[in-house]
């Protein structure tokens, strides 16, 4: 069967059909630009069929081969070396490191060289990995097979990098064109094929592209055997509307134009196959050169952490300074006496006469001294904290799709943190939001409504009602009013099940959410894909029996025959599939043939139907010759289609807008309009998409005089063709008798209005950006709650007159105008605390983005709820992206699934890619990718908050900890008269980042949760906590800073009067350098790591393994670095055992001083947790007195009161429907 | 203060299933999930007040401990620099110590007011000398310390390494500067004896300073620095050299001198002949004398009790404060 539909489907000529966009007269007369080939910019030549004339110079082009790297094996080194040392603290490690060869280091160079080569290669081997998965990427593409046809009339498989320009290749139907082609014949008799742009520029519909009419012939595989023909045409370039050049083939040379090109990453659809030419391959084709290098982007924490790299530069500026300014004042006046020192042998670091020289040279030395201030190993513990957050992330089974079998993936690991900070979120429709599919939801015909089954809004209503009626006591004998209040709900078809759950208020909740669940599932999983419609009035025959059954036959019929589609195959139970243009028409098609209306097949002027004859109730098959079609445009906004049936009876058939069909009704056809214009605005609210039924009878005379109007301005050649066609339609579009509306839904990804509700409640702003046109967006809007009907809705667009005057000054007078009356209006309804929606047209928005409106219009719309763009291009979704992040500073999240958001992907400060569709391009640009658009909740929500969490503590700890180090470094140069001796061994220093406290950090990076994922999506407030950046404000950061300057004072103060001058042990040794320095150093660690379990607030067993372990190494690290023999050892031979380690004293001074530089920040968290507790800590405070299970109300309210009261989403509709009911309920008491 | 809630609550075990089929380990689902059983502690205010009382608890007997053990000490310090320079030298006392015609010995009486109970450390005390100077603490060669004139590479020891074109065993400024006052003690007339053994630390007899190698050179340039060694002594025996090459780590600082093996009774008088050679005079260094007692802390040090008992009561305070708090405003 699809064999044989599928050559019936090759004859036809679709050019007969089509009246508006089909059958162009050719152009004959050669138009201007064809004097420009051989000129520059236009000087690309192609010989077709002849690639190996391609070989050589002037005509050799680059191959199919297409490279995402950014390195190869040769500029990796030192590609990779500018990018590590463009970082300020990883080129003053390699000066510190180029510095200690010379007798200025304090240290030896190993332990400033070591450190720096382990940080700088670990950077550079993630780059490697990086760059190698994209490498493997570039391979999958490239390896793709391609029929490409040798030369003697037969095709075989080529891969796609080996590809050549004048190739002749063949594309079969779902497959990707793998470059820039031009189209020489397809399956359709007339050179017709359909494309699908969606990489391209995400639109959905597909678009038509027709070859010339001298290429026609070349149809079969012989006929190209001995094919040849030459392009001229303009040289590479990324514009994806235009292109110029022409084709000669017989000696005559034909002008080309975009509708015979087809560009790569775009798909061939419902054609069988074409043949072409590759013209632009690999880096020339369009979609190559449109894609812009993606920006490596960091999060804001990043650059904000920049800022603080700076700011303890300076302190190491300052305090190294000091350390000269001192020592050159020690130098000059006292250090001359200091006999033991010998100075006058000439020493250029303490030279009396020359105190300057010494004092600069000093500054150098103190310069690396204080080196540990910088945390030279922060970035890589953050780049590998990130990876391993990454890796978590991409684990979660809990944003898994079963369906897709992909999971989360962070496709770059930089912007974790960022996640959780994120403030508006800008959103694709089609794909991100709607799964791009149509599904036949309700219809009214003749003024009936039928279909609609319950949808989660009312469960949820209904559901709150009863809780509420439950806590009030509600007595059992008043419920049956409660009862009755829900039978206007409509539950048509809902089965009883359902409403007893539903309502039996004796049930508890947990039973209710069990029923609830199952009933959505049931819902949403409609077997029959398309058609998601349960009325047993429509789908059992029984409507043939009612009164109007005349107008639902009309109805069905106008169903069935007025769209576009064809019939492709038969599935088992004998259903057909169809393919058209819109989804739409399918979901119509499928529709109607389960109401017993089954579109058989299609022939060039015949459609044929199995019928359900509703006088014997048999199924029939009926014949419709086609006599016109008026196809469906935007403008426009209906279609027709004008049949005879066998008796000859003429029908116009019509669907379309309603705002355009209820103009054009007949008076006698206005039976059922008001009936039906309640039940669209019904089915609006839902968010369906309505398209109204009409059809008119015709008389044949009329007919007959209306289609020889009708020929001629289709055979007419010039630009006045589409005004003619156009009020040729006009003249018969008209008195129309109603039948009905049909509403289909723009079927939503699951758990979109859910998802969106919590963002909302989470502080999250939603903008909508869509190619779509405004009444799709709108609908859409609502059915994914982002508009309600409490909203008022500001429509943002250019008048007709203005747009068509085509001034720019008129069009912003315009738009300044609208902008100025909604802020207007906007300023009195303030008060009312009435939310507001703005929707804006393309156009406008072209105009409102310009500078000198932009600042008005983002002052409007900031302050709107929602905000809806529609008619977007790619362009303008970056742009938009662009202004919103530079007009409001906040972070953006733009989410999409096509190429048309790659723009925006990369714009925004998060890029996130949709990895469930074919498409590819949005999830290369993206920084994460998702299979399913709900999982932005948990990513956001849990990932997001966690991350931000972690990172900010991270850096914070780190700053301390080095400060810590470093401080005590300098105050003990005080000791030593600014000499730069080293108070604690270079080993110990060196393994300070590496080993003594970098795994507790890490585990606190990768592993700390403040609370619950399930809390976290609990209290979506929560997350406003990283909008707001209080974890890494200024104040936390110079607190920390404080808290290590103060700890380190304390910590060496405390240790020198402790231990000096007095013995230190028993048996009247003192303390010298070396006790000294290990002494204190062991106060360092257990600090800094007694310090982080403090941070900490969530402990497994890795937490403490880090954690005391860390310690335990430092002792064990003294034991063996002890043992070594002295000449490796020098000052710490046997330190622990012999000298420290039997001294009490030393174990005392650890717990005191410890215990004493923990006290500022406990009593600082003491204070904060009791005065002045956040949102984390006292919900902490709750689990951690089980509240949530023992008592479970409080636990609840506390929920509900930190939810703030938002205007979009799930909830807010939950809301809108409960007052509405409770309205209703009073009527009826009433 | 890494008090545990105690709520380890398994987290993991509950609820979400654990794919069995994929063959991967309980333990690394859990960590993958990021769900695996912790405890989080929760600083309640029924924590804070325990963890402040159980610091005061422990610190204050701690403090007491300790505060006892180093009254318990008895120490005398006694500064000499000043007073052992003869009237006449009084104006210029760099020109006396620098003079080595003149004799430099000197006589001080110590009272000793407690009864010292052996063995008591003598110790000298040198104020204001940076033996933790940077150029003074790496002119040294540990190499040369262990081999002797084996050893040839004495660079470091900069600038005291070559005399008369021949090396200098040990080298460096360090050992250049030896302290060499010298202290006798006399109890009633009859010599104290003074151990002078053992007051260096084993591992650097034993691993640092060789036993074959025997001071060369040494002292013989035109600059004379501090002490002289003798040569037919190797150094691993020389242990006033290794006490003063363990570099003090502050300006202010005490060596080991030698231990008085007998009991010094309360109201003696100890009589110390002392040899005032060692030049503090030109740098305004404090030359003093100290003998201690020691008990199982060590010197006399009252700062550590005292911090522990101020720590422990703070916390005490500090812990009253939050109670009453809580008392009064409970959450």
């Amino acid at each position: 069967m699809g064999e044989l539909s599928g050559r019936k489907k090759g004859k036809l000529r679709w050019s007969k059909l089509y009246s508006f966009s089909c059958l162009r007269p050719s152009i004959s007369d050669p138009s201007p630009v064809q004097k420009l080939f051989g000129q520059p910019g236009f000087s690309r030549v192609v010989f077709c069929n002849e690639s190996q004339l391609h070989k050589i110079k002037p005509y050799k082009y680059p191959n199919n081969y297409i490279s995402t790297t950014k390195y190869n094996f040769v500029t990796f080194l030192p590609k990779a070396l500018f990018e590590q040392f463009r970082r300020v603290a990883n080129l003053y490690f390699l000066l510190a490191a180029a510095l200690s060869i010379t007798s200025l280091a304090p240290f030896n160079p190993v332990s400033l060289i070591a450190p720096l080569v382990f940080v700088v290669g670990i950077s550079m081997l993630k780059e490697a990995v990086e760059d190698w998965h994209r490498f493997l990427q570039d391979l999958n593409v490239n390896s793709r097979n391609v029929k490409a046809h040798t030369g003697n009339g037969t095709f075989i498989n080529k891969q796609w990098q080996s590809l050549c320009v004048g190739d002749v290749i063949k594309v079969h139907k779902n497959e990707y064109f793998p470059s820039d082609l031009l189209l020489l014949s397809s399956s359709y008799e007339d050179g017709l094929c359909y494309v699908e742009t969606m990489n391209l520029d995400g639109e959905t519909n597909l678009k038509a592209k027709r070859c010339l009419e001298a290429t026609l012939g070349l149809d079969e595989e012989p006929e190209l055997k001995n094919f040849t023909a030459t392009i001229r045409c303009e040289d590479p370039n990324p514009s994806l509307y235009t292109f110029v050049g022409n084709l000669e083939f017989d000696n005559k040379s034909y002008p080309l134009s975009p509708a015979q090109v087809l560009l790569r990453d775009s798909k061939l659809r419902n054609t069988d196959y074409i043949y072409g030419v590759v013209i632009f391959s690999g880096p020339d084709t369009k979609v190559v050169r449109n894609s812009t290098i993606s920006p490596s982007k960091r999060s804001q924490i990043e650059r904000k952490m920049d800022h603080v790299i700076y700011l303890l530069f300076s302190m190491l500026v300052l305090i190294s300074l000091v350390t000269a300014m001192g020592c050159a004042l020690v130098v000059k006046s006292d250090m001359v006496n200091w006999w033991y020192l010998r100075l006058q042998e000439g020493d250029p670091f303490f030279s009396p006469s020359k105190p300057f020289v010494s004092g600069f040279l000093q500054f150098i030395r103190a310069l690396i001294l204080y080196g540990y201030l910088i945390p030279i190993s922060l970035y890589v513990s953050i780049e590998l904290v990130k990876v391993l957050q990454a890796t978590l992330i991409n684990k979660d089974i809990e944003m898994y799709d079963e369906v897709t079998c992909k999971s989360v993936e962070a496709r770059t690991s930089n912007l974790n943190e960022e996640l959780g900070q994120v403030e508006m979120i800008l959103s694709d429709k089609t794909g991100t939001l709607t799964c791009n599919q149509m599904e036949f939801r309700k219809c009214s015909i003749a003024g009936i409504s039928y279909g609609g089954d319950v949808n989660e809004v009312d469960l949820a209503a209904s559901k709150r009602i009863n809780a509420d009626m439950e806590r009030y006591q509600f007595s059992f004998a008043r419920s049956d009013s409660i009862t009755e209040s829900f039978e206007m709900l409509e539950f048509s078809v809902a089965d009883i099940s359902i409403q007893k759950a539903a309502l039996g208020g004796k049930e508890d909740i947990d039973n209710l959410l069990t029923g609830n669940s199952r009933i959505s599932h049931a819902g949403k999983e409609s077997v029959i894909k398309g058609f998601n419609f349960k009325d047993d009035r429509l789908t059992g025959k029984s409507w043939i029996w009612t009164s109007n059954s005349y107008d639902m036959t009309m109805f069905f019929r106008v169903m069935a025959l007025c769209h576009t589609g064809i019939p492709i195959e038969e599935d088992q139970t004998g259903k057909l599939k169809y393919e058209a243009e819109s989804p739409e028409e399918v979901a119509f098609l499928i529709a109607s043939q389960e109401f017993g209306f089954k579109f058989l097949r299609r022939t060039q002027s015949v459609m044929v139907l199995k019928e359900l004859d509703p006088s014997s109730g048999f199924e029939v098959e009926r014949e419709y010759k086609l006599l016109n079609l008026l196809e469906f445009s935007s403008s426009r906004k209906r279609m027709s289609v004008i049949v005879s049936n066998d008796d000859g009876q003429i029908f116009l058939l019509c669907k379309g807008a309603d705002s355009i069909i209820l103009d054009r009704l007949d008076d006698h056809g206005r039976s059922y309009q008001q009936a039906t214009s309640s039940h669209l605005s019904d089915y609006a609210e839902d968010g369906l998409r309505t398209l109204v039924f009409a059809y008119r009878k015709l008389e044949v005379a009329e007919y007959e005089n209306w289609n020889s109007i009708f020929t001629r301005a289709k055979t007419t050649v010039g630009p006045k063709r589409d005004e003619l066609l156009e009020s040729a339609s006009e003249m018969i579009e008209k008195d129309l008798i109603l039948l009905g509306a049909a509403a289909v839904e723009d079927k939503l990804q699951k758990g979109v209005p859910e998802c969106i509700d919590k963002l909302a409640q989470a502080g999250l702003k939603f903008w909508l950006l869509t190619g779509d046109k405004k009444e799709t967006a709108v609908n859409i809007g609502f059915a994914c709650s982002l508009l309600g009907h409490n909203m008022r809705q500001f429509h943002l667009s250019l008048s007709k007159e203005v747009e068509n005057s085509n001034q720019v000054q008129a069009m912003k007078d315009d738009i300044l105008h609208q902008i100025e009356s909604f802020s207007l209006a906007m300023s009195e309804e303030r008060s009312k605390n009435a939310p507001f929606a703005l929707i804006v047209d393309g156009k406008a928005l072209e105009i409102a983005l310009r500078s000198d409106v932009k600042n008005h219009f983002f002052c409007l719309a900031v302050n709107c709820i929602s905000v809806i763009c529609c008619r977007v291009s790619p362009k303008q979704k970056a742009l938009i992206t662009r202004s919103v992040k530079a007009y409001t500073g906040r972070i953006t999240l733009a989410i999409g699934d096509g190429a048309n958001d790659v723009g925006m992907i990369q714009e925004a400060d998060i890029g996130v890619g949709i990895s469930g569709m074919e498409g590819m391009q949005a999830v290369m640009a993206s920084d994460f990718s998702l299979p399913q658009f709900h999982f932005l909740e948990r990513l956001l929500l849990v990932h997001g908050h966690w991350c931000y969490k972690r990172i900010s503590k991270m850096i914070l700890y780190f700053v301390y900890k080095n400060i810590l180090l470093g401080l005590t470094l300098f105050y003990y140069e005080l000791y030593t008269a600014f000499s730069g001796e080293v108070l604690y061994d270079d080993w110990y220093m060196v393994l300070f980042n590496v080993m003594l406290t970098s795994l507790p950090v890490i585990s606190l990076g990768v592993l700390e949760q403040d609370v619950s994922s399930e809390v976290c999506l609990q209290f979506p407030a929560l997350y406003q906590q990283g909008q707001r950046n209080i974890h890494f404000s200024w104040v936390r950061i110079i607190g920390w800073i404080l808290n290590g300057v103060v700890t380190s004072l304390v910590i060496l103060t405390m240790n020198i009067r402790i231990l000096s001058p007095t013995a230190f042990r028993e048996e009247g040794d003192v303390a010298d350098m070396a006790h000294l320095g290990a002494i204190t150093y062991t106060c360092v660690i257990w600090t800094v790591n007694c310090q982080i379990a403090l941070i900490i607030s969530h402990f497994t067993w890795i937490q403490h393994v880090f954690i005391w372990g860390s310690i335990l190494s430092w002792y064990i690290l003294l034991l063996i670095y002890g043992a070594l023999p002295p000449s490796y050892s020098n000052r710490a031979f046997h330190l622990l055992v012999e000298a420290i380690g039997p001294a009490p004293k030393y174990w005392m001074v650890t717990l005191l001083v410890v215990v004493v530089s923990l006290l500022p920040y406990i009593i600082h968290l003491v204070i904060q947790r009791t005065f002045y507790p956040m949102d984390d800590h006292v919900i902490q405070e709750m689990k951690h007195f089980r509240k949530d299970i023992m008592d479970n109300a409080m636990w609840l309210r506390e929920q509900n009161n930190s939810k703030t009261t938002t205007h979009v989403g799930f909830s807010a509709r939950v809301e809108a429907k409960i007052s509405r009911l409770k309205q209703q309920l009073h009527h009826k008491k009433a | 203060m890494d008090a545990d809630g105690g709520s380890a609550s398994a987290v993991g075990i509950e609820g979400r299933p654990v794919s069995l089929h994929s063959g991967q380990p309980r333990a690394l689902y859990q960590f993958t999930q990021q769900s695996l059983p912790a405890c989080k502690p929760v600083l309640t205010p029924g924590w804070v007040i325990a963890t402040f009382l159980l610091i005061g608890a422990i610190f204050i007997p701690v403090g007491l401990v300790s505060l006892h053990a180093s009254q318990n000490v008895v120490e005398i310090v006694e500064r000499y620099d000043a007073e052992c320079i003869p009237e006449k030298y009084q104006s210029n006392k760099v020109a006396y110590i620098r003079d080595s015609s003149i004799p430099k010995n000197c006589t001080r009486y110590l009272k000793v007011h407690k009864h010292m109970k052996a063995p008591i450390s003598v110790y000298y005390q040198l104020d204001n000398f940076y033996q933790n100077h940077r150029r003074y603490v790496k002119s040294r060669s540990d190499q040369q310390l262990l081999h002797g004139l084996k050893y040839n590479d004495t660079s470091s020891c900069k600038p005291e390494q070559l005399n008369n074109g021949l090396p200098i065993v040990p080298c460096g400024l360090i050992a250049w500067s030896l302290f060499n006052d010298t202290f006798n003690f006399v109890r009633r007339s009859e010599e104290m004896k003074i151990n002078r053994k053992n007051i260096a630390w084993k591992s650097d007899r034993d691993h640092k300073f060789g036993k074959e190698v025997y001071p060369f050179n040494f002292q013989n340039g035109t600059l004379i620095g501090g002490g002289k060694l003798d040569p037919r002594i190797p150094l691993s025996d020389q242990e006033d050299l290794i006490v003063w090459m363990r570099t003090a780590a502050l300006p202010s600082f005490r060596k080991l001198y030698g231990r008085i093996e007998e009991d010094i009774d309360a109201d003696d008088v100890i009589v110390v002949h002392l040899s005032n050679n060692y030049n503090t005079y030109s740098f305004g260094g404090k030359k003093k004398l100290v003998l201690s007692t020691s008990s199982w802390l060590g010197g006399k040090n009252n700062f550590l009790g005292i911090a522990y008992i101020f720590v422990g009561s703070s916390c005490i305070f500090t812990s009253i404060v939050f109670m009453l708090l809580h008392v009064k405003n409970p959450r």
